[in-house]
């Protein structure tokens, strides 16, 4: 017996509420009113043009991000390294644009992308690569990496490629000197940030699905996924099925880093993760890992780190308690999973303890 | 460059900065060896030892008393562990992503807490060296083994300790057989369910402990991410240590000599680039994994839930 499509959303719902309930606590314990924050936080995306165009343009590198996640977890392996990823790609792409000035940018723009795409893919193919010939735990190795591209592409912001100007002025600010005009993502929507990227993302998404559910290479990664062993007895090269998906992911997340830089800074500096590697987690994981899934769950969290910015600003609570919901809602929501495999598991953990109960009286389940 | 590195009493100050800095490895190292060796994979190690190290500095600071701290950290340790056995055990969700979430719960939560009660930078009376007499008196050895706070000793006592309960107790059996057979273990009677909430949580306790370990015995501030990854460094030497404490003491003073290498070179201001330095602790960790994999025997049921109806 599985759950139905409503008791998924019933669930998923009651994880967030469970997680927003936690964070209420917090923020009374901040001297906040919960109400007055969660409407600033609820209702502010909501209530402008800027409120949802920003919401659409944080939803863009979680949506990315997320998709990469997707073809991993789906392929049995777990990449938590999108951070690391992410810096990357936009470390490779940039260079990629600063070197290549006076390209057309119909040349310039899909270069740059590719490059990010293949840095990205690189740095999630070394673990992907650890794990298939040495067994290397792939959440360790990919952790490590994170910690190492942040170095590296700090020690490149501060030396190699910093900006001209910033040693020029004796500011030695770290960052690159701005990307040619003719590589950034136009706008999509004029006066605001919104960009091409956030189609981009959407067509992948569509593009992932078709890929992981719809050819035979898709269907081979998803078999090692499901049963390693079983795909390997069916004649599926295991290892490099993992090390593709490993590829594809860090690819994935790569690229989320450059449309980043073209979409909205137009140069790479410090910190344009900004935390988009897990929080891409969060949001293919509420998505139920599925690439169609991922897009109104990478949407919902868009809105959701927007509007805990404008929840912040209206009752002043440090920032880090966007971090904390969202470590909770990743608990919630893997926690509650097993609800989603086995509808009568609720029943069964409460039925040890209390008197059973007959099945027609039986209510029905609460999730939370 | 390398003379400078040579000196005797550089190499002196580098392997005691590197004995005390393998305090916070081996903290957490054995206690998620504990937690592995029952079959649960915690990956929240690192947010529980930023919680960890928060309490025990916000309580020192309060109270004016470390000790007080070190007992605030073993409760927030042993409440987080609660809520990782929970989900992971009761609930039995997938290992791997709900230590993620306890991750970023405590990252946050922790960050978030310092700002509402601290807020500023400032530092607390931690612990203070114990030189311990006559050993303390020997030459080279006495600076870089005997004259540590009570943590350090500590820590380094827990590696015998641990391997005696893990190897030598009827529980410590218990909880090897729950973490390679576990329908066996609960065939003859053992609370498998039991065992894992056990080890989580000592395993939690103890994270919490070397996160305070930084704030009390090392730093004695606190500061947004101060554990940098050590937590996750930790949770790869129980595979470089595979799951024994002498293996897990081995790979804790290695990388911890490395981590003072890198804090020397920065100090001396050595040609090396900062940012080169601070990576080599986790370069060498990926390459120290990649060593020890292939022939690895690992616990049979880590990271797999338990479900006796299943």
């Amino acid at each position: 017996m599985k759950q139905s499509i409503w008791g998924k959303i019933l669930i998923l719902i009651g994880a967030v509420v469970g997680a927003l309930l936690v964070g209420a606590l917090l923020l009374l314990i901040a001297g906040a009113n919960p109400l007055v924050a969660y409407r600033a936080m609820l209702i502010g995306p909501l209530s402008s043009r800027y409120g949802i165009t920003e919401a659409l343009v944080k939803a863009t590198p979680l949506l990315l991000v997320g998709l990469g996640i997707v073809i991993a977890f789906r392929s049995g392996i777990l990449n938590i390294g999108g951070e690391g990823q992410m810096v990357i790609g936009a470390l490779a792409g940039s260079a990629c644009a600063l070197a290549l000035p006076d390209l057309p940018g119909i040349l310039l723009l899909p270069m740059t992308l590719l490059s990010s795409f293949l840095a990205g893919a690189v740095w999630g193919g070394i673990p992907g690569w650890l794990k298939a010939r040495l067994s290397v735990n792939e959440i360790l190795s990919t952790i490590m990496l994170n910690s190492i591209a942040l170095q590296l592409v700090t020690f490149m912001l501060r030396g190699p490629l910093i900006d001209p100007q910033e040693i020029a002025y004796g500011t030695g600010f770290p960052q690159t000197a701005q990307l040619p005009e003719q590589s950034w993502l136009p706008r999509l929507i004029p006066r605001t940030r919104l960009h091409w990227g956030f189609v981009v993302a959407l067509l992948l998404a569509g593009l992932v699905y078709v890929f992981l559910w719809r050819t035979s290479l898709g269907y081979r990664m998803r078999a090692v996924g499901a049963q390693k062993e079983a795909a390997r007895y069916g004649g599926i090269q295991v290892e490099n099925s993992l090390v593709l998906a490993m590829a594809l992911s860090g690819g994935f997340a790569g690229l989320a880093g450059m449309v980043e830089v073209l979409g909205i800074h137009h140069r790479l500096l410090d910190g344009i993760s900004a935390g988009y590697g897990f929080s891409g987690i969060v949001a293919a994981l509420f998505g139920q890992l599925h690439p169609l899934g991922t897009i109104p769950a990478a949407i919902l969290f868009g809105a959701l780190t927007l509007g805990a910015d404008m929840m912040q600003r209206a009752v002043e609570v440090p920032a880090a308690i966007v971090l904390t919901i969202q470590g909770l809602v990743v608990l919630f929501v893997v926690g509650s999973d097993v609800l989603m495999r086995r509808p009568d598991f609720l029943k069964r953990l409460l039925g040890k303890r209390m008197m059973p109960i007959p099945e027609e009286t039986s209510q029905e389940e609460v999730p939370s | 460059m390398i003379d400078q590195l040579l000196q005797t009493h550089i190499i002196i100050g580098v392997l005691a900065t590197g004995v005390r800095l393998s305090t916070p490895f081996l903290l957490a190292a054995l206690g998620e060896m504990f937690t592995q060796r029952s079959g649960v994979f915690n990956l929240g190690v690192e947010g529980i030892m930023l919680m960890g190290a928060f309490s025990g500095f916000w309580v020192t600071l309060v109270t004016g008393t470390p000790m007080l701290g070190i007992l605030a950290a073993i409760i927030v340790g042993a409440l987080m562990g609660l809520l990782m056995a929970f989900v992971s055990v009761t609930m039995q969700a997938k290992q791997g992503i709900s230590g993620i979430g306890l991750y970023m719960l405590g990252w946050g939560l922790a960050g978030f807490l310092f700002r509402i009660t601290v807020g500023y930078v400032t530092s607390v009376e931690g612990f203070r060296p114990i030189a311990i007499p006559i050993l303390s008196d020997i030459p080279i050895l006495g600076t870089v083994l005997f004259n540590h706070n009570w943590m350090v000793y500590f820590s380094l006592l827990l590696v015998p300790i641990s391997w005696v309960v893990l190897f030598k107790t009827t529980w410590g059996l218990k909880v090897r057989a729950v973490g390679v057979t576990p329908e066996a273990a609960d065939t003859l009677g053992v609370s498998v369910r039991g065992i894992r909430y056990a080890c989580v949580v000592i395993g939690s306790i103890m994270a919490g402990l070397a996160g305070a370990f930084l704030t009390l015995g090392h730093t004695n501030m606190y500061g947004d991410n101060l554990t940098a990854g050590r937590g996750f460094i930790a949770v790869a030497l129980v595979y470089f240590g595979r799951w024994n404490p002498w293996g897990i003491l081995a790979g804790s003073l290695f990388f911890s000599i490395v981590d003072a290498l890198q804090l020397w070179v920065q100090v001396l201001g050595l040609d090396i680039p900062y940012e080169f330095a601070v990576m080599a602790p986790y370069v060498l960790t990926v390459v120290a994994l990649a060593a020890v994999s292939g022939r690895i025997w690992e616990p049979a049921a880590l990271g797999k839930p338990f479900d006796r109806e299943a």
